[in-house]
């Protein structure tokens, strides 16, 4: 009964997609393109050597990192879209603090910078949840807003005082900071390749989350919350609290990758570091189903697409924002699976135009209909 | 379309069947109703009524079986279609736009006063006033929704579904919402109104079945178990069909034995939503071991009582001594580990966490103690363990405590609080519309729930505006009035009638005046 609800459930998941997958392939057609060769390439390219596993797999770190955060915050309650703000506010702390303490070792330095990473997206994030607790002001707009303040932060810092003392002597002036000390760098999974460690911290911290979630009090306090606001009230539960708490997560995982991207990919801030992980972190929380079970092969799969369109570009002469698009056809997919799930209307509204779409002749012979 | 004026004279379902998957949810129906009749549908939660008449409205598609209006068969695809032949619908949750007025929120739904860049909304008037004159059914056309009380906007829901040209009436629990005034006000007019209409009532609350309606049906698991005259069976006959088993409501046999005073609250005094002094110096006593029932029309503050009782609303001044200790403005946490138990007026929101499990809901005020977490990691074999057992004391029927609670039926959902409430061996018990829209048979047992612990000690205060719950269960009944105890006086003294004129507001003398219709408020007034 449980069983046939699930795959029932995932078969108008999967047939939304294809709707979505469909109306892509209109704008696609829309600007002369073959969409069953995009497809084709975006899908199969990406996974066709081991160079570009890797590339898929570097992408999915910070994409799971920043899903799991916002899987937390969804859970409770609260709409976390500023994890790209997060991220950039990550960057700077452990860039400044990797900067700050060069002589450290290893061995103190990194979980240092990484820490101070998660700090400064949580703070960055918990901002947003306080003023939701305290002032109800709207998350979605502050965490939104709060972006627009971070990245001028970033910019500022990046052409001020943190700009690489080398570019000014060079006169090229590329807004960048210095290269981290050594010790900070994240160790490469694959020789040859930029394939880092940061993978292992990334499912580690999935197995965490799950943790955290499903088999503590504080997971349990926290989905409560989110699910039911009114009923944990009741139940004793400072639902405002956590609230906080959960941005704090939230903004922490973000902040997390984006410690993880300059440490493991880039070695030094640059500009466009977050490069739209922010957001593509939301589809990937949802389409993983905001379990972290869903949002490891969820950051997987959106991996193939970022690169994927990538490669549309140079074969297919596709616009790689492309996937932009495909990434909004998604939540769309995803959001409308859902109210058409919830409502048994249209699902009685569907059915029927489905039985018309079979010819009588058809139903008769099968028979058993009632 | 052009509203049908064409005199509806009969509907008449036959066979209907309609299968979802794993449930059948309506077995070879067959019913008819005629104009100048009341057909009243009755059956308990998930029996089938409500898909039963959302096929008559062209929601649903059923999978056999025929409908047909006057002799000719008919296939509707929406409730447009069933408009057009003259049959609608009132929901029980009212389908208006709170800031639109009545005039406005008959527009939305009728086209023919939709021309070109202009809406007729003088026409719209027009149409309410000549409808409402003509069933006695008075509305102002220019009021707000929001300004209405519930008894007033289910009127502009039957005057809007009589506008739009139906002449067979289909009414959902219209009477779930209602205060015991507005209720016998409803069913007055309502029987007013039969000679040109055809009405299908639909209910589980049989007095109301049986001072209204000429014929009644009896659904049970989606099939029609009996059909006949109401005039020719008494409503117990009648629960007892409905329900499968012969249903007799448990009583307070109150031996007047009353414990110690347990919460005394004094002089409390607590703002409502809109910052008005909704609770002006209320007092009151609960000893132990007795049912105290406060008795009210809804929107006396009740719920703002309630809501001071459990923290979650703050106290302007006056207190709240439990146990000799003073828990006004206490945290929501702190009243609950002194030993008060609560089930909140809207189960589904306030009781429940509707997507968690039902073993999960069960720990929701208990995750945290020794019993269920040890080092903050949950003890999910405790867990289920406690489920199990509670699932067998309550009878929760559930496919199993993993499932959703918020997929449960009313009673069951009910259950689920109650047992998670008093297993944690509370004090004290407030009660807030404990049997609100469910089914007999979990009325049956929650009753009798609250009255076994009454009996091992337990005070609890039971918020009530079902006069007959208050009067069966309590010990003492308090009447509230505009944020007051109006009254207290002992259940064996206390009457329909005299319960009655004190929730209207007026004064007491003893003996009680008859008739009893004096405690209707004049009809349209109920707003202040």
């Amino acid at each position: 009964m449980n069983k046939q609800k699930v795959l029932y459930g995932g078969t108008v998941i999967v047939g939304f997609s294809l709707i979505a997958a469909l109306l892509v392939a209109l704008v696609l057609l829309s600007i002369g393109a073959s969409p069953l060769q995009t497809y084709k390439t975006i899908l199969t390219g990406p996974l066709s050597d081991l160079f570009g596993v890797t590339e898929v797999l570097v992408r999915a770190v910070p994409l799971l990192l920043v899903g799991l955060g916002i899987a937390i915050s969804f859970r409770s309650g609260i709409i976390n879209i500023g994890a790209e703000g997060q991220i950039q506010m990550g960057v700077i702390a452990s860039t400044a603090v990797a900067l700050a303490l060069p002589g450290l070792p290893r061995i103190y330095l990194l979980p240092l910078v990484l820490m101070a990473g998660a700090l400064a997206g949580a703070l960055w994030g918990g901002i947003a949840g306080w003023l939701r607790a305290r002032l109800q002001v709207n998350e979605i707009l502050s965490t939104v807003m709060l972006n627009y303040i971070a990245a001028q932060i970033y910019t500022y810092l990046l052409r001020g005082p943190m700009l690489d003392p080398n570019e000014l002597e060079m006169g090229s002036g590329t807004p960048q900071s210095m290269r981290l000390p050594d010790a900070v760098i994240l160790d490469y999974l694959v020789p040859g390749t930029r394939l880092h460690t940061g993978l292992i911290l990334a499912l580690v911290a999935a197995v965490l989350v799950w943790i955290l979630l499903w088999k503590t009090t504080l997971g349990y306090r926290m989905r409560a919350a989110g699910a039911g606001a009114k009923a944990a009230r009741y139940a004793g539960i400072p639902v405002e609290k956590y609230l906080v708490v959960a941005m704090l997560f939230a903004g922490g995982f973000a902040g997390l990758a984006g410690a993880v991207e300059v440490t493991g990919v880039h070695h030094r801030a640059i500009e466009g570091i977050s490069s739209g992980y922010g957001f593509a972190g939301i589809v990937v929380a949802l389409f993983g189903a905001l379990h972290p079970g869903g949002i490891i092969p969820s950051a997987a799969f959106f991996g193939v697409l970022l690169i994927g369109a990538d490669m549309t570009q140079r074969t297919a002469r596709v616009p790689a924002n492309m996937v932009l698009v495909l990434q909004g056809v998604i939540i769309l997919a995803i959001v409308s699976a859902q109210s058409f799930l919830r409502n048994p209307y249209a699902q009685e509204r569907l059915l029927r135009w489905l039985q018309g779409l079979v010819p009588a002749a058809l139903r008769s012979r099968k028979g058993t209909q009632p | 379309m052009t509203a049908a004026l064409e005199p509806i004279s009969e509907l008449k379902l036959e066979g209907i069947t309609k299968r979802f998957p794993g449930v059948l949810a309506c077995d070879d129906i067959s019913l008819q109703v005629r104009r100048g009749e009341v057909l009243a549908l009755v059956g308990e939660n998930g029996a089938g009524k409500t898909t039963l008449m959302n096929i008559i409205m062209g929601l649903y598609r059923p999978d056999s079986g025929t409908l047909s209006v006057n002799g000719e068969a008919v296939h509707f695809r929406a409730p447009g279609d069933a408009y057009a032949r003259g049959i609608g619908m009132v929901h029980q949750h009212f389908m208006l736009v709170p800031n639109m007025t009545v005039a406005e929120n008959l527009a939305l739904g009728l086209k023919e006063l939709h021309h070109f860049l202009r809406l007729d909304i003088k026409g719209a008037a027009r149409k309410i006033r000549e409808i409402s004159e003509r069933y006695e059914l008075p509305v102002n056309p220019d009021a707000y929704i929001w300004q209405l009380s519930v008894g007033e906007q289910q009127r502009v829901e039957l005057v809007k579904t009589l506008c739009l040209g139906a002449r067979l009436l289909i009414l959902d629990e219209p009477t779930s919402a209602l205060t015991p005034q507005e209720t016998d006000d409803l069913i007055e007019r309502l029987q007013r109104m039969t000679s040109e209409l055809a009405i299908i009532f639909i209910s589980h609350k049989l007095n109301e079945v049986k001072a209204l309606s000429d014929r009644v049906s009896i659904l049970r698991h989606g099939a029609v178990v009996f059909n006949g005259q109401t005039a020719n069976h008494e409503p117990s006959e009648l629960a007892a069909l409905m329900t499968g088993h012969d249903v007799t409501l448990p009583r307070n046999e109150g031996s007047g034995l009353q414990g110690t005073p347990l919460l005394t609250v004094k002089n409390l005094c607590v703002r409502g939503d809109r910052g008005n002094l909704v609770l002006n110096r209320l007092d009151l006593e609960l000893r132990a071991g007795e049912v105290l029932g406060v008795a009210g029309v809804s929107g006396n503050g009740q719920r703002e009582f309630a809501d001071a009782l459990a923290g979650l609303r703050p106290v302007e001044s006056g207190e709240i001594f439990f146990e000799g200790r003073n828990l006004a403005n206490k945290t929501p946490r702190e009243i609950i580990d002194a030993g008060m138990g609560y089930v909140p007026e809207d189960r589904q929101t306030e009781g429940i966490v509707p997507s968690f499990s039902v073993k999960d809901n069960l720990i929701l005020k208990d995750f945290g103690s020794r019993q269920f977490s040890r080092l903050s990691f949950l003890k999910r074999k405790e867990i289920d363990r406690n489920a199990e057992q509670l699932k067998e004391r309550f009878d929760v029927r559930c496919p199993s405590t993993s499932t959703a609670t918020g997929s449960l039926s009313g009673g069951n959902i009910q259950k689920v609080i109650l047992a998670r409430e008093i297993a944690r061996g509370p004090k004290a018990l407030v009660a807030v519309y404990p049997t609100r829209g469910i089914d007999m048979g979990a009325q049956e047992f929650i009753h009798s729930q609250l009255l076994d612990r009454r009996r091992e000690g337990i005070g609890i205060i039971l918020i009530s505006e079902e006069l007959e719950e208050v009067m069966n269960l309590s010990d003492r009944i308090a009447v509230i009035y505009k944020g007051k105890i109006l009254k207290i006086l002992p259940a064996v003294e206390a009457t329909r009638e005299r319960l009655g004129i004190l929730m209207a507001g007026l004064a007491d003398t003893d003996p009680p005046p008859t008739p009893a219709t004096a405690a209707l408020p004049p009809a349209g007034a109920t707003h202040e």
